[in-house]
């Protein structure tokens, strides 16, 4: 038994992890208490445990996935899962199989565990009914991306202590951002206070429903912040105008020192990445070692993930086959 | 079939004639004969006791989408005369959205053919535009001496305003009634739910209700300066309503139409994705819905279509973004729109004129009454019986109602074609 199965008798209630919305508090938190020891255990030399040996893991991108992908294909053969890597160019779904098919398809192959990212809001959640293994969630169009949000409280946590009561701003293209979302959901359950940032034809006032004050001035809205979460201009959700041009977009809403200078002195600086250098962050604070989390945010992904998997798995490896 | 039918016991409702009295009916050769306190029925009459319930005029559905030609997976023409029947519909405007698009004479009559045994009346509506794609007019001369009555392009709106100058002006000369789908295409050909809070919450690209409201506004300016027969297929929403009554106290000849999905349903009917809540126009707010509630009351809008549109799971069981818009509704019609009735917002005859004698009007039909001489075309229903809506027991050959489950008063028992029963319920 690893040390991550004693530290949690928690058993995760929900048979998949869809969103962050329908989460509660202690939920949350026992996902990243869980992600702390698996900091620690992807820090060592030998990486490797084998709570999920025997188990099938498969990753369904049919969206184009760098990072995201490789934190799980990292964080399913850290526990010792087989892991298999499908995506949608070069596969039946390029042939014309549909999303549910595909799901028939692979759940026939026996999974445990099913990673999927897909171009469409609820996608994800519609392919969970087809399926009798447990699926992850790893970004369904514009509507959420539960792990991001979950690795970006981790590393709020472990550099703030805590979470509530915090002042987050979520600055950018929030209109096509699924991190946004999952972001909001999680920070409102566990007590911080949102603000949006942006312009509002990319932060529209309908945001202010899940619960964030919508800005559509930088530095009105980065005021005594605590943390700036940045976010990818989306420019291939993009059909027409939203903004005029990529050098105003940057000048109204780019982080640089001077709209940082306003938030706290110690304001963490965040980015779900790839980042647009130039575009939506200025390059020096984007590697402001003291400032940026950036890079643990990467690091902190696989770990939240190692634990993701692990939870999603505990009540079927509990119950075992009996043998 | 018998050539007289007494119908004895009835509640005789005509919202034509505000009509509401028990009494009987006697048709002749398919059409209403008389109508009384007690009518004189010759002995050889086939006597139909309808046991006190209610006998109003068969309705008219001013919206339906078919299968035939093209796409008879979803549904065919007997099918949808079935549905039609167990709804209590005699009559079936069918939308141009087919393959080939109905966009001329010899297309229309096709489908008048292959609709000739089906068990209610198809009236189709033919295109505005050629292949519906907005650019040049149809036949509407030609057409419109051949008898038809209304043309539409479905579930697309005529959205060049120099070309719907023309239109109007143009089906004016034979008064055609031109029906137009009211959504400006670029707020609403990328979008799939009404705009605000749910679809940022969904992540979903909305369509905003000015979408509709635009469109409206503008051809109504056009119909000042050329004045037509024009008809607004779906309203939706607040703003819509305050236009739509403004013209009509400015007494323009407009009419308007709801589908029942917008007064029975708001967005949240959507939940998890679920495409068989997926409409053109999107279901909208509560507010919305209430005021199309409202307008319904008031008489703002006229019309209550189903707006049916069979479409086959592979179409609906994909994520919402790509999943086709629609719902079959000819067979929950009556029950959904008695809710109005029953919720004390309307009366029964009020409810009852929107899917008879207002489309008849609309249309220059001489159904839609109890009058003797029209057309034997009856509809008996137990405005009471309570059930819940089962979609299994449907018999459309697709199942895409958003309504399964829900608890609702009212069931169709008899439909009366021309004289002939095309329905009867059986327990």
């Amino acid at each position: 038994m690893s040390t991550a199965d004693n530290a949690a008798d928690f058993v995760f209630q929900h048979q998949h992890l869809l969103g962050i919305e329908g989460l509660k508090e202690q939920d949350i938190t026992c996902i990243l208490d869980l992600a702390d020891q698996y900091v620690e255990q992807n820090r060592k030399t030998n990486k490797k445990t084998n709570i999920l040996t025997g188990l099938t893991q498969i990753n369904l991108f049919y969206e184009n996935s760098t990072r995201t992908r490789m934190s799980f294909e990292l964080a399913g053969k850290r526990l010792g899962a087989d892991v298999i890597n499908m995506s949608a160019s070069g596969s039946s779904i390029k042939k014309g199989e549909t999303l549910l098919d595909t799901a028939s398809t692979l759940n026939a192959m026996r999974p445990d565990l099913l990673v999927v990212r897909h171009g469409n809001s609820g996608a994800v959640k519609l392919l969970s009914r087809k399926v009798n293994c447990a699926v992850l969630n790893a970004g369904d169009g514009k509507h959420e991306h539960p792990t991001q949000a979950l690795l970006d409280a981790l590393t709020i946590r472990r550099r703030k202590g805590r979470i509530a009561r915090l002042t987050v701003a979520i600055c950018g293209d929030v209109l096509h951002s699924r991190v946004a979302r999952s972001n909001i959901h999680l920070l409102n359950i566990m007590g911080a206070r949102v603000r949006v940032i942006g312009p509002s034809t990319l932060a529209p006032a309908s945001i202010a429903a899940l619960g964030a004050e919508v800005y559509h001035d930088m530095k009105e809205g980065l005021k005594d912040c605590d943390i700036v979460m940045m976010l990818r201009l989306q420019t291939e959700r993009m059909h027409g105008g939203y903004f005029p041009s990529i050098s105003e977009y940057f000048t109204l809403f780019g982080l640089d020192y001077e709209k940082l200078s306003v938030a706290r002195e110690d304001a963490l600086i965040m980015h779900p990445g790839p980042m647009n250098r130039g575009v939506e962050i200025d390059a020096a604070v984007a590697d402001d070692l003291t400032r940026s989390a950036i890079q643990e945010q990467v690091e902190m992904g696989v770990a939240v993930r190692m634990a993701c998997l692990d939870l999603l798995t505990r009540k079927k490896r509990n119950a075992g086959d009996g043998q | 079939m018998s050539l007289f039918t007494h119908y004895k016991n009835a509640r005789l409702l005509d919202p034509a004639s505000n009509m509401d009295m028990v009494g009987e009916l006697l048709t002749k050769n398919g059409r209403i004969a008389a109508i009384g306190e007690a009518v004189d029925a010759p002995d050889i009459a086939m006597t139909i006791n309808c046991n006190g319930k209610c006998l109003c005029p068969g309705l008219i559905d001013m919206r339906v989408f078919v299968g035939i030609p093209g796409a008879d997976y979803k549904d065919t023409i007997e099918n949808t005369g079935e549905a039609a029947a167990a709804g209590g519909v005699t009559t079936v405007c069918v939308q141009p959205v087919t393959d080939p698009i109905i966009d001329d004479l010899a297309r229309v009559e096709y489908l008048e053919n292959r609709a000739r045994k089906a068990k209610a009346n198809f009236i189709p509506f033919p295109a505005i535009t050629k292949q519906i794609e907005g650019r040049e007019m149809t036949e509407i001369g030609l057409m419109s001496k051949a008898g038809v009555k209304a043309f539409s392009d479905g579930n697309k709106s005529v959205a060049n305003p120099a070309l719907m100058t023309r239109v109007l002006k143009y089906s004016s000369m034979f008064d055609a009634l031109i029906i137009q789908h009211l959504a400006v295409p670029e707020l609403s050909d990328s979008g799939c739910v009404n705009a605000g809070a749910l679809a940022t919450r969904l992540g979903l690209p909305g369509i905003p209700t000015a979408a509709e409201t635009i469109m409206l506004e503008r051809d109504l300016r056009l119909l000042k300066s050329t004045p037509a027969r024009y008809h607004a297929a779906q309203i939706t929403c607040q703003d819509s309503i305050e236009v739509l009554a403004a013209a009509k106290q400015n007494k323009m000849t407009v009419s308007a139409g709801v589908a029942v999905p917008h007064f029975a349903l708001n967005e949240y009917a959507i939940e998890d994705y679920r495409t068989f809540t997926r409409l053109s126009p999107p279901l909208r707010s509560e507010d919305d819905r209430l005021a199309v509630v409202n307008a319904l009351k008031e008489g703002v809008i006229d019309v209550i279509v189903s707006s049916h549109d069979p479409e086959d799971p592979e179409s609906k069981r994909v994520p919402f973004e790509v999943a086709e818009t629609g719902v079959i509704g000819l067979e929950t019609i009556l029950p959904v729109s008695l809710e109005l009735y029953h919720n004390g917002i309307m009366p029964l005859l009020d409810i009852l004129a929107k899917m008879t004698c207002n489309p008849a009007r609309i249309l220059g039909l001489n159904s839609g009454v109890l009058n003797v001489g029209a057309p034997a075309d009856l509809c008996i229903f137990d405005p009471y019986t309570p059930h819940k809506i089962d979609a299994e027991k449907m018999v459309s050959l697709t199942k895409n109602t958003p309504f399964d489950g829900r608890p609702v008063q009212g069931r169709v028992l008899r439909t009366v074609v021309n004289g002939e029963t095309v329905f009867e319920y059986q327990k």
